[in-house]
């Protein structure tokens, strides 16, 4: 019994100071995963599922779900953090690095947007999404990635917080200027760096 | 059927916050379908990181409000409706 006791405190403590490193400021640690949502969770059905990469390139390309599953696929464990407070530490994914879909393709594109299923987007600099920094994530804790939380992918680019990772993704458009998104558009931070409590216009 | 959809009911409180009017009865019309009705009867998406009322037609975001955690601050985004009619209460 009092070997239990001894446990369960260490377990605490050493948790606590690892999230103490982790937590960027003002922000609080969950256990569960939030669900937060601004619309309809779509529903589109896997055969006609399709991830487009446009804009600025000399040639669109399109992968079909099983394209895109054949592409080879990294499993990542990331921190996450949402500009509501929450973060959720060490979270496992699955997902195709955007770097390998950008492979091989030339532009002179400095932004990027990342468009959904019922039309939510996000904008962010393409230095932000390439170099091991974004995936597009289609497993989550081992298991298929469920609708509620984006499925069935979503980007993930954990360094910001967590509304850049935009859920139901469909393509990424490469662009010369840069293009406030859905909630970038109504006083979120243009770029929302969680270390730097980059919350709201101005912070 | 979507979990997470309310009524447009369900934005009563933070529309009270901004406007002087009764939001929930004031009749919108869609900027991209034209279908018109009052706010009360649309569809609506709240979490802590915004409101969006949702046209219960064709779904386009009619009103969407993002509030400062503080509170300090608001941002209201009305481009998805042609009008507003507000009617006073007397």
């Amino acid at each position: 019994m009092g070997r239990g006791f001894f446990s369960r405190g260490f377990r605490g403590r050493r948790r606590e100071s690892e999230g103490d490193d982790r937590i960027p400021p003002g922000q609080y640690l969950v256990d569960g995963f939030p669900v937060l949502s601004a619309g309809p969770t779509p529903r589109t059905p896997l055969a006609e599922w399709t991830f487009t990469l446009d804009g600025e390139v000399d040639e669109p390309r399109t992968w079909s779900w099983e394209e895109f599953r054949a592409l080879p696929s990294e499993e990542v464990t990331r921190d996450i953090h949402c500009v509501t407070k929450w973060s959720k530490l060490g979270t496992t994914w699955e997902g195709v690095s955007v770097d390998t879909l950008l492979d091989g393709v030339d532009t002179a594109a400095e932004y990027v947007v990342g468009f959904c299923d019922g039309g939510y987007t996000t904008n962010l600099p393409l230095e932000d999404v390439t170099d091991g920094k974004a995936w597009i994530a289609h497993t989550y804790e081992g298991e298929p990635l469920p609708p509620e939380h984006g499925g069935p992918a979503r980007l993930l680019v954990p360094h910001l917080y967590f509304w850049k990772s935009a859920k139901w993704v469909r393509g990424l458009r490469l662009a010369a200027a840069d293009e406030p998104g859905f909630w970038e558009s109504l006083g979120y931070h243009n770029y929302g760096d969680p270390w730097r409590e980059q919350r709201y216009w101005g912070d | 059927m979507d979990e997470r959809r309310l009524d447009g009911n369900a934005t009563a409180g933070v529309l009270a916050e901004i406007f002087t009017f009764e939001m929930t009865t004031a009749r919108t019309a869609c900027v991209h379908c034209g279908a018109t009705g009052e706010v009360g009867a649309q569809m609506a998406y709240v979490s802590e990181i915004g409101t969006v009322v949702r046209c219960a037609s064709c779904n386009n975001a009619l009103i969407r409000v993002a509030r400062q955690d503080d509170g300090g601050r608001y941002w209201l985004d009305l481009r998805g409706v042609k009008y507003l009619q507000l009617e006073e209460h007397l």
